[in-house]
C-alpha cells in the first residue's frame, strides 16, 4: 500500500509557525524550533589515532576532542559529548550516507555508530535576554568568558536533560522529543518578562 | 487621617511630595515615599505596636533593621497576605494594609495581658514542663495556647503572584552595600573581575543612610551615590538592590532572594509584569562578607516598654527618615557610639534629658561633643526602673558601687518618652558562620568576630569589627582587592581607597545584667529575647535546671527562636548564660548559624517548579492522537501512557471488557513508545549480556529475539525485557518504561567499574523510536498491507526481528508477544510514528483495528500469566519465586547468580507466583489483598501472601488474579482466602497462566 508519512516534529501541533512574528519588536527571546535536522551518535577511543583517523577522513574534519567544542565543515557539525562519544549532527536525510560510510571506515575500529535523528528536535534560542533565560534554568556558566559561540555542554534546563551548542547566532538546545513540549511551555514561560517572539526556521 | 507629628520640617530620605496612605490595625495614617511602615508609624507617634508573644505585655518599633522582634506584622490579607514581615523591612507604599500579628483582641485591650500576671506560672520550659502530662491535655492545651498567642496567618488562597529562580556565576560576590561593600564591589569591579554586589535594602549605603558624614570630603550620600554610578556602568558588575543573601553553602554557593516588586511605587496586591521575587542561586570564586553590625541593647529591668529602643535606632530614623522618635530622649550606653545618637537628637530639637553612661569618666571626641551640647551626662549611673506601661514615661537611675557589681545611693528620676539603649555592636558574622568558619570572641569588642576563613570568603568593615568609617573603607577596598585578584583579576591601576575622618572611641565597658533593684525576675524583668518574651531570669533558671549547652538553653528558653533569630538578643543571652554557668563568653560560645539569615517565602524556593512545571510530562509521538481519541492517561514515571479508550457511555469495565475481546478476536493497536530501548554494540556485547542478564546469549541467532531477566546482585529480579540480536555484535535491548534510565546507568555502571575491558557501547534509542504492537489474530493481515516482506509464521516466526520497510518508512519489526496473541511490535523513527499509526487506523478499520491501553495490555498479560516488574515483583522476588528458573542458566556466570545459592533464597516457605480463581467468578479480588489460610474472626491472622494483579477477563468471562503465596507452587488446588471489611473472599489456588496455557494461539488463528 502506497503510503506517504509526513514526518511530524513533536511541537507540530502547537502551531508555531501560525504563530511566528507575533511577539513584540523589541522581544527580549526569540524562540523557534529548528526540527529534522539529522543526528548520528558516534562512540569510540578519540584518544585512538584508528578511531579518529577513520573518523575524520569520512567527515573531512577532525572530531573535537577537547571537552565542550564542537567542530565541522561543509554542514556537518560534531559535537564534542564525551570522551569517547559525539553528536554528528547533518542536514535532512544526509544520516543514512553517513552512517553507513562511518560504518564501513570503522569496520575494524571498535566503535559505535547510530541514527539518533528522530530522538531530539532543537529549539533555537536567541535574542538579547536569551543567556538570561538560560540562567533560570540552567546550571552552567554560560558567560562569553567561559561558553562562546563552538561551545556545547550538556546539562539540564529545568527539569530536561539538554545539549546546548551556542553558534554565531544563537543557542541551539537540543531536547529530547518526549520532554520536547515540557521545554517549550518552560522558555515561554521563562521568557514572558522579557517578551517572547517565535520565529521561522 | 492622623498628622505625621513626629515628621521633622526638612532632612531624611523621604520624599515628601509624594504622600502615600497606609492603614495599620484598621487606622488610616500618612507616610511618604521612602519611609518604611516602621518608620511612617513614628512619625504618627503610633507607641505600643504589638503584643509580645507569651507575656502579651505591649511593645513598640525596637529597631530600624532586620534585627526588629517587636514590630512583627502580618501585611495585606487575601491571597497576597504576608504573615511575620517586620515593619521596619516593609517599604511603604500607598494603599499598605497591615495589622499586628500578635495582639488578639487589640494592641490597646489584651486579654493575654493577663499571662504577664500570671508570669510566675510560665518559666523557661513551660511547655515541656506542663505539657508532658498528662498527655492526653496536650490537645486543650494547644487549643487554648493557639488562641491566645502565635504568628500570622499563611494565606488560604493560591499566590497569584509568580516567582523566579535563576543561577548565577561571578568572580566575587559581595555582600552588603554599605560603605565597606561598597568600597569592595569598587575595587573588585575596576580589575575587570566579574562582581555581583548585593545590598539587602532598597538604598544602598547601609549605615551611612543613617549616619551623618563625609567621605572623600563629600556628604557620604553623595559618594554613595557616585560609587553606584559607576559600579552601573560596568558591564561585568551586577547590582541587586532588595536582594538578601541569606545561606552560604558548600564551595562558595550562596542563595539570595531578590524582592522585585516591593516598593514605593506599586502596591504589594496589584498584578505584577514579572516576578514577585526572584531567588539566586550563586556560585562565586571569591566572596567578599561587608554585612554590617547590629547593635545590642543593655538588658536592664523592664527594658521592652514602648519607646524603648536600640540607640542606633534612634538617629537612624531621625536622619534616614526625618521621624523624631520622641520629644524627651535618655541615651543608656556602655561605649561612645551612642552618643552620636544623643549629638544627632539634640542638634535636630531633641531635648536629650540624660545620657546615662555606665562607665565612670568617658572621654574622648565624641563625650567632648556631648558635653560641648550641655548634654547632661551621668557616668557611672546606670538605669535601675522603667516607667510607663503602654508608653515610656520616665526611668530612674542610681549609681553603680565602685567595683559596678551593685547599685547605691538614691534613685533620681529623669522624664522621657524614648530611650536608645547600646550594649556595643555586633559584627554579622551569620554567612560567615554558615560557610562552616567558627567566629571567634573577641574581649576588646565583647562580640563575635570572623574566625579563620573555611572556605573563599573574607570580611569586612564593620562585619569584621571594624566600626569606624575609615576602616570600613579601608578594609573593603583591600578585600575587594584581594578577592579580585585570587579570582585572577589585577588591578590595572593603583586606585586610591576611599577616605573618612578617623574618631577615636574609648572602648566599652561589658555589663550584661544591668542590676536593679530587685534581682531579675522578681518584680520586673530584664528582656533578653524581646520577640519570645526569654528574660535573664529564664536563662539563669535553665541554668540551674543543668541545660548547660547553649543549644540545649536556646531549645529550652525559646531563646533566639522567633522570626528575628534572635539578631538582638543572642549576644547578651550567651553572656547571662556564661556568668549563670561561671564560665567565659567564648567557652558558651554561639548557636550555630543556620539559613536563612532571615525568612524567605516558599514561592521563591518553589519558583516556577509549580502545577505542569513541577515535573516534566514526556510525550510520545501519538500522544496527541490519543487525547483527541478520549484516551484517559496514566503516569509510567514521567511518561504519559494511555490508560483506556472509552466511548461515549462507556463504564471502565466496558472499555476493558471492548479492548481485550479486539486484540483476542480482531486486532488491537498499542502505543509501546514508551519502553526503554538500547543500542548495544561491540564485540563482546553477547558476553555483556551474558553477564547482566541470567540466560546465555552467546548462541542467540542473528535475527531472533529472546526475552531475558535482569537480577540485581542480591539475586531479585530488577527488570525484564526482549533482547534482539541485529547482527553479530550489534543489539537491540528493551526495558520496562520505568526503569530505562536505571537500566542503563546500570549497564553502563559495570562496564565502567567492574568489567572496563569488555568491548561495548550502550546508548539509550528510547526517543529515537516510536513503537506500535500490533496484536491480534487479524495483526498480520493488517500489516501485510504495508509491507512487501513473508509475513508468514515460517518466514517470520514468533521471537524473531526483521528489517523492513513499513508503509514507506524503514522499520524494525518485532515478532514478539505480551498478550499471547499474534503480535507484531513495530518500530519507526518518531517523526514517523503519527503518519503510520494513522494510516494503520485507517486501513484497520475493516478488521475492526481497537486502540487499547496499558489497562488492558495489564489484563491480557495476567491473563497469559506474565509477570510485570514491579507489580508482581518487589524487590524480594527470585527467578525461581516467580516460576522463572527455567530462565536461568546453570552454565554460566551473571549478576546476581551467587546469592540465588543463598540458603534464604533456597529456603521453603518462601512466597511464590500463583493464579488465583474466585470462587464467586465474577467478584475482583483488589490488588494488595492480603491471604490466609485460617480466618480468624478478626486480625491477627497468620499472612501468607498477597493479591498482586487483579481483574475481570473478558475473554474468560470471569475474575482472574495473580497473587505471591507462601509455599504456593506446592498448594495447587487449595482454598485460600482474602479477609477483606466486611467480608471473606474464597480463592482457589491456580497455575498462573489463565488462558491458552498451550500457547496455540501464538501464530494467529
Amino acid at each position: 500500500m502506497a503510503h506517504n508519512p509526513l514526518r511530524q516534529s513533536p511541537l507540530a501541533h502547537l502551531g508555531l509557525i501560525a504563530r511566528a512574528g507575533q511577539g513584540a519588536d523589541d522581544a527580549g527571546i526569540i524562540l523557534t524550533e529548528a526540527p529534522f535536522t539529522d543526528h548520528i551518535g558516534l562512540r569510540g577511543d578519540g584518544a585512538d589515532t584508528a578511531f579518529a583517523g577513520a573518523v575524520e577522513k569520512v567527515l573531512g574534519f577532525a572530531l573535537p576532542i577537547s571537552p565542550n567544542t564542537v567542530t565541522g565543515k561543509a554542514k556537518k557539525t560534531a559535537l564534542w559529548l564525551g570522551p569517547d562519544e559525539w553528536l554528528i549532527v547533518v542536514p535532512f536525510g544526509a544520516a543514512d550516507k553517513l552512517i553507513a560510510a562511518l560504518g564501513k571506515a570503522l569496520t575494524d575500529v571498535h566503535s559505535a555508530v547510530f541514527d539518533v535523528s528522530d530522538s531530539r528536535t532543537v529549539i533555537s534560542l536567541s535574542g538579547a535576554n536569551a543567556r538570561h533565560v538560560l540562567a533560570k534554568g540552567c546550571g552552567l556558566d554560560l558567560h562569553p568568558r567561559t561558553f562562546g559561540p563552538g561551545s556545547c555542554a550538556q546539562s539540564t534546563l529545568a527539569l530536561a536533560h539538554i545539549l546546548i551548542h551556542q553558534t554565531d547566532t544563537a543557542y541551539r538546545l537540543y531536547i529530547h522529543r518526549s520532554f520536547a513540549e515540557y521545554l517549550w511551555a518552560w522558555l515561554e514561560d521563562a521568557g514572558a518578562e522579557f517578551g517572547v517572539s517565535i520565529s521561522t526556521p | 487621617m492622623s498628622a505625621q507629628k513626629n515628621r521633622l520640617g526638612n532632612g531624611g530620605r523621604i520624599n515628601r511630595g509624594k504622600p502615600l496612605r497606609f492603614t495599620f490595625n484598621g487606622r488610616d495614617y500618612q507616610g511618604y515615599e521612602g519611609d518604611t511602615l516602621a518608620s511612617a508609624l513614628l512619625a504618627n507617634n503610633s507607641g505600643a505596636v504589638a503584643r509580645s508573644f507569651k507575656y502579651h505585655r505591649p511593645r513598640g518599633i525596637y529597631s530600624a533593621g532586620v534585627e526588629e522582634p517587636n514590630a512583627v506584622v502580618q501585611l495585606e490579607t487575601g491571597a497576597r497576605t504576608r504573615p511575620n514581615l517586620q515593619a521596619t523591612e516593609i517599604e511603604l507604599y500607598d494603599g499598605l494594609s497591615a495589622t499586628s500579628v500578635n495582639c488578639w483582641p487589640t494592641v490597646e485591650f489584651d486579654i493575654g495581658a493577663i499571662n504577664s500576671l500570671a508570669a510566675r506560672l510560665l518559666p523557661a520550659g513551660f511547655y515541656y514542663k506542663t505539657f508532658m502530662w498528662p498527655k492526653s491535655f496536650w490537645m486543650t492545651y494547644e487549643r487554648v495556647i493557639r488562641n491566645a498567642a502565635g504568628l500570622g496567618k499563611a494565606p488560604t488562597a493560591p499566590d497569584p503572584d509568580t516567582y523566579h529562580k535563576c543561577h548565577a556565576h561571578t568572580d566575587v560576590l559581595v555582600v552588603g552595600g554599605g560603605p565597606a561593600g561598597l568600597a569592595a564591589a569598587l575595587a573588585a569591579g575596576r580589575t575587570g573581575a566579574r562582581v555581583i554586589l548585593a545590598e539587602q535594602e532598597h538604598d544602598f549605603g547601609g549605615r551611612l543612610l543613617s549616619e551623618r558624614g563625609d567621605i572623600d570630603g563629600i556628604p557620604a550620600g553623595d559618594w554613595v551615590g557616585l560609587a553606584l554610578a559607576e559600579l552601573n556602568a560596568m558591564e561585568e558588575v551586577t547590582v541587586l538592590g532588595r536582594t538578601t543573601c541569606f545561606g552560604y553553602y558548600d564551595h562558595n554557593y550562596l542563595g539570595m532572594v531578590e524582592r522585585c516588586h516591593i516598593n514605593a511605587a506599586k502596591s504589594m496586591l496589584e498584578p505584577k509584569d514579572g516576578p514577585s521575587e526572584r531567588l539566586w542561586r550563586v556560585r562565586s570564586h571569591q566572596v567578599v562578607l561587608a554585612t554590617g553590625a547590629i547593635e545590642r541593647p543593655l538588658v536592664f529591668a523592664d527594658n521592652d516598654r514602648p519607646g524603648v529602643m536600640l540607640a542606633g535606632a534612634l538617629r537612624a530614623y531621625l536622619n534616614r527618615y526625618a521621624v523624631r522618635p520622641g520629644r524627651k530622649a535618655v541615651i543608656f550606653t556602655n561605649n561612645d557610639d551612642a552618643y552620636r545618637s544623643a549629638i544627632d537628637l539634640h542638634d535636630s530639637g531633641v531635648e536629650v534629658t540624660a545620657l546615662i553612661d555606665l562607665r565612670v569618666d568617658p572621654d574622648g571626641p565624641l563625650p567632648d561633643a556631648a558635653r560641648a551640647r550641655n548634654i547632661q551626662v551621668m557616668d557611672g549611673w546606670v538605669i535601675t526602673r522603667v516607667l510607663g506601661n503602654r508608653r515610656l514615661r520616665a526611668i530612674e537611675i542610681q549609681r553603680l558601687t565602685a567595683d559596678g557589681g551593685a547599685i547605691t545611693g538614691e534613685a533620681r528620676r529623669i522624664d522621657c518618652d524614648v530611650l536608645g539603649s547600646s550594649g556595643g555592636w555586633n559584627p554579622v558574622v551569620h554567612l560567615h558562620s554558615q560557610s562552616g568558619a567558627k567566629a571567634r570572641f573577641d574581649d576588646a569588642l565583647q562580640s563575635f568576630v570572623p574566625g579563620p576563613a573555611r572556605q573563599a570568603e573574607r570580611s569586612a568593615g564593620a562585619a569584621n569589627g571594624a566600626f569606624a568609617l575609615d576602616d570600613c573603607l579601608g578594609q573593603g577596598h583591600a578585600a575587594g582587592l584581594e578577592a579580585a585578584k585570587l579570582a585572577g583579576f589585577k588591578s590595572k591601576s593603583k586606585t586610591k581607597r576611599p577616605t573618612a575622618e578617623s574618631i577615636d572611641e574609648a572602648p566599652l565597658k561589658a555589663m550584661w545584667i544591668v542590676p536593679g533593684e530587685a534581682k531579675p525576675g522578681h518584680g520586673s524583668k530584664h528582656f533578653i529575647d524581646l520577640h519570645n518574651d526569654v528574660t535573664v531570669a529564664d536563662i539563669e533558671l535553665a541554668a540551674r535546671e543543668g541545660f548547660h549547652s547553649v543549644e540545649h538553653v536556646k531549645r529550652y528558653t525559646t531563646l533566639g527562636m522567633g522570626p528575628d533569630q534572635g539578631k538582638t538578643g543572642n549576644i547578651p543571652g550567651m553572656a547571662v548564660l556564661a556568668g549563670a554557668l561561671d564560665t567565659e563568653i567564648a567557652s558558651v560560645g554561639t548557636t550555630t548559624f543556620r539559613p536563612p539569615f532571615t525568612p524567605v517565602t516558599y514561592g521563591a524556593l518553589a519558583g516556577r517548579d509549580i502545577g505542569e512545571f513541577s515535573d516534566p510530562a514526556r510525550k510520545t509521538a501519538l500522544h496527541h492522537w490519543h487525547e483527541q481519541a478520549s484516551a484517559l492517561f496514566e503516569d509510567v514515571g514521567q511518561w504519559k501512557r494511555p490508560w483506556y479508550y472509552p466511548k461515549a457511555g462507556e463504564t471502565m469495565q466496558d472499555s476493558l471488557n471492548r479492548e481485550c475481546l479486539a486484540v483476542r478476536h480482531g486486532v488491537g493497536i498499542l502505543d509501546a513508545t514508551t519502553l526503554g530501548k538500547i543500542d548495544i554494540q561491540g564485540p563482546d556485547a553477547a558476553e555483556f549480556l551474558n553477564r547482566i542478564y541470567t540466560n546465555a546469549w552467546s548462541k542467540l541467532a542473528v535475527g531472533r529475539c529472546r526475552y531475558g531477566l535482569m537480577l540485581g546482585e542480591d539475586g531479585m529480579v530488577m527488570d525484564d525485557g526482549v533482547t534482539a540480536r541485529l547482527a553479530e555484535n550489534h543489539f537491540h535491548m528493551t526495558t520496562t518504561t520505568g526503569n530505562a534510565a536505571r537500566v542503563l546507568g546500570w549497564l553502563e555502571e559495570w562496564l565502567q567499574t567492574e568489567w572496563p575491558e569488555l568491548k561495548v557501547y550502550c546508548n539509550s534509542v528510547t526517543e529515537y523510536w516510536a513503537t506500535m504492537t500490533v496484536c491480534g489474530p487479524r495483526s498480520r493481515d493488517l500489516l501485510a498491507e504495508f509491507t512487501d516482506i513473508d509475513l508468514s509464521a515460517e518466514a517470520f516466526p514468533f521471537m524473531s526481528f526483521k528489517q523492513a520497510d513499513v508503509g514507506g518508512v524503514a522499520a524494525r519489526i518485532f515478532r514478539i508477544s505480551f498478550t499471547g496473541e499474534l503480535s507484531y511490535e513495530i518500530n519507526v523513527p518518531a517523526s514517523h510514528g503519527l503518519g503510520l499509526w494513522t494510516a494503520l487506523m485507517t486501513a484497520g478499520e475493516k478488521y475492526g483495528i481497537t486502540p487499547y491501553g496499558t489497562e488492558t495490555m495489564h489484563i491480557l498479560r495476567a491473563e497469559k500469566g506474565y509477570i510485570i516488574v514491579g507489580q508482581e515483583t518487589d524487590g524480594t522476588m527470585t527467578p525461581n519465586d516467580l516460576g522463572m528458573d527455567w530462565i536461568v542458566s546453570t552454565k554460566k556466570d551473571f549478576i546476581g547468580r551467587r546469592s540465588l545459592s543463598r540458603t534464604d533464597c533456597t529456603r521453603p516457605g518462601r512466597k511464590q507466583l500463583v493464579g488465583l480463581l474466585t470462587d464467586n467468578p465474577s467478584e475482583v479480588l483488589p490488588e494488595g489483598a492480603q491471604l490466609v489460610f485460617d480466618v480468624k474472626p478478626q486480625p491477627p491472622m497468620d499472612m501468607v501472601g498477597h493479591v498482586t494483579s487483579s481483574y475481570y477477563s473478558a475473554a474468560l468471562g470471569r475474575s482472574i488474579a495473580l497473587a505471591v503465596v507462601k509455599g504456593g507452587a506446592d498448594r495447587m488446588g487449595e482454598t485460600i482466602h482474602a479477609p477483606l471489611i466486611g467480608k471473606t473472599v474464597n480463592c482457589k489456588i491456580t497455575g498462573p497462566v489463565f488462558y491458552d496455557p498451550d500457547g496455540s494461539r501464538i501464530d494467529g488463528a
